[in-house]
């Protein structure tokens, strides 16, 4: 690769604009509505991925690993599992507010980014959301990655200090007299909301339950609906 | 430091765009440069508050602008830079430097599979005093640090009440710049809203945010 080139976008671009075929000055490269090659970052994280490997740095297998955990294994049904466990048992529920990482724990969920459970239960009177201002801390054990929202500008911003209006645009709306109380992720706790039962469950089994609950109920910004 | 990554409170952001049926990745280079950007901590050249503040320093323009896995990239290219696993001219390149000593072993996928399933705890097992209990009055302090900290701006000077003591953590305002783990009780504190925010807020609502027992004093 020409040496004179500066800077791994540029490396990369130039590399896929051979691949294409293509001769022509690359900064109006995106302004073209027919894009041939693939957008910068796929390039970027290519190149440095070979790089990585090629210096014994990576192992792509370790890497497939990591990403089958997290698209696979690890996600909000896991914690819908949590929920539908602690709505139908009440000595689990006692132990999971009591000492969130043990129990979540007994249903075999633990490890990266929930280390350190703390679970949040909301009522009738208090309703509890969770964020992470700072950056992106989330649950992953029990919730998976963090959605794109989650980690937006507008979130982080916004629901610290208006919690009510982000709660309308998720279509939830607290009563004036119901607490609404917003945990900022700033240390390594990491929280689960443990969402309300919605009424019109009492026949649904333990499965059913787990199938009703979802991941935004659990971050706090919905409710749990049975039509859901 | 007070930048851009510090985030609460601040106006102009939009609203939330919400994305029904969201997969856990848009791209498959979201998915490899999240693996590789784990992959590479497991050589222990840096830890998780190192690698945020990393992530904090990308130029504040840049920062709104790249997407969330394009800030994890930029971090690790620069935390790999700096521990010495990638020189300058690698990362700018794309290329292995002729003579460049090839490291050995990387982790693998047995070791991966560890890191996801039993985690990193930052808590630790060693006494430290307990200077308030659940109920005490608190005040944030009004700090001003260039360094890390998680001490959000939008608390700094104002009056809570300790909600609960979570144990004994690493700080992360000396860890992340490799000046030991200083473990220390974390709080979680409760702020009212209007405390926080004023008469617009809802008297009723509250923000309840985890501190570290360097960020507060009686008040």
């Amino acid at each position: 690769m020409d040496s004179t080139r500066r800077g791994f976008l540029a490396a990369a671009g130039a590399a896929a604009a051979q691949e294409a075929a293509h001769a022509q000055d690359h900064s109006h490269d995106h302004d073209h509505a027919h894009q041939v090659v693939p957008s910068d970052p796929a390039l970027r994280v290519k190149a440095l991925e070979s790089l990585l490997v090629e210096k014994g740095l990576v192992d792509p297998k370790a890497l497939d690993t990591l990403i089958d955990q997290y698209e696979n294994k690890i996600g909000p049904r896991n914690g819908a599992r949590v929920v539908a466990k602690a709505w139908t048992d009440p000595e689990y529920k006692k132990r999971l507010l009591a000492n969130g990482s043990a129990a979540i724990a007994e249903l075999g969920f633990a490890g990266l980014q929930g280390e350190h459970m703390v679970v949040l239960e909301n009522t009738p009177k208090v309703h509890n959301v969770i964020v992470c201002t700072l950056c992106s801390c989330y649950p992953w054990p029990v919730l998976g990655l963090p959605p794109v929202w989650y980690k937006s500008s507008a979130y982080r911003s916004r629901v610290v200090i208006d919690p009510r209006s982000v709660l309308m645009e998720f279509g939830t709306e607290p009563a004036e007299d119901v607490e609404v109380r917003v945990w900022d992720s700033t240390a390594e706790l990491r929280y689960l909301v443990l969402p309300e039962r919605p009424a019109g469950t009492e026949n649904m089994t333990e499965e059913q339950l787990a199938a009703i609950v979802t991941r935004d109920s659990m971050v706090g910004v919905t409710k749990v609906s049975v039509a859901a | 430091m007070n930048g851009i990554h510090d985030m609460g409170g601040m106006h102009g952001m939009g609203p939330v765009q919400h994305e029904k049926n969201e997969p856990v990745f848009h791209h498959r280079w979201e998915a490899r440069a999240f693996a590789i950007t784990r992959a590479m901590g497991g050589w222990g050249k840096w830890n998780l508050d190192a690698s945020r503040h990393q992530r904090e320093l990308i130029d504040p323009a840049r920062y709104l602008t790249l997407s969330y896995y394009e800030k994890w990239v930029e971090g690790l290219i620069q935390l790999s830079v700096k521990a010495g696993l990638l020189t300058q001219e690698e990362a700018d390149r794309a290329k292995r430097a002729k003579g460049s000593a090839k490291q050995v072993p990387p982790m693998h996928a047995e070791q991966a599979l560890t890191l996801v399933t039993k985690g990193a705890p930052a808590i630790r097992n060693v006494t430290a005093p307990q200077r308030f209990q659940a109920g005490q009055r608190v005040r944030a302090r009004n700090i001003n640090p260039t360094g890390h900290t998680r001490l959000p701006r939008y608390a700094r000077g104002k009056v809570g009440t300790i909600d609960r003591d979570h144990g004994v953590y690493v700080f992360p305002d000396t860890n992340a710049h490799f000046q030991g783990e200083d473990p220390q009780r974390v709080y979680s504190v409760r702020f009212s809203a209007r405390e926080l925010w004023g008469k617009q807020a809802s008297p009723r609502d509250s923000v309840y945010i985890d501190m570290w027992d360097t960020y507060l004093e009686p008040a």
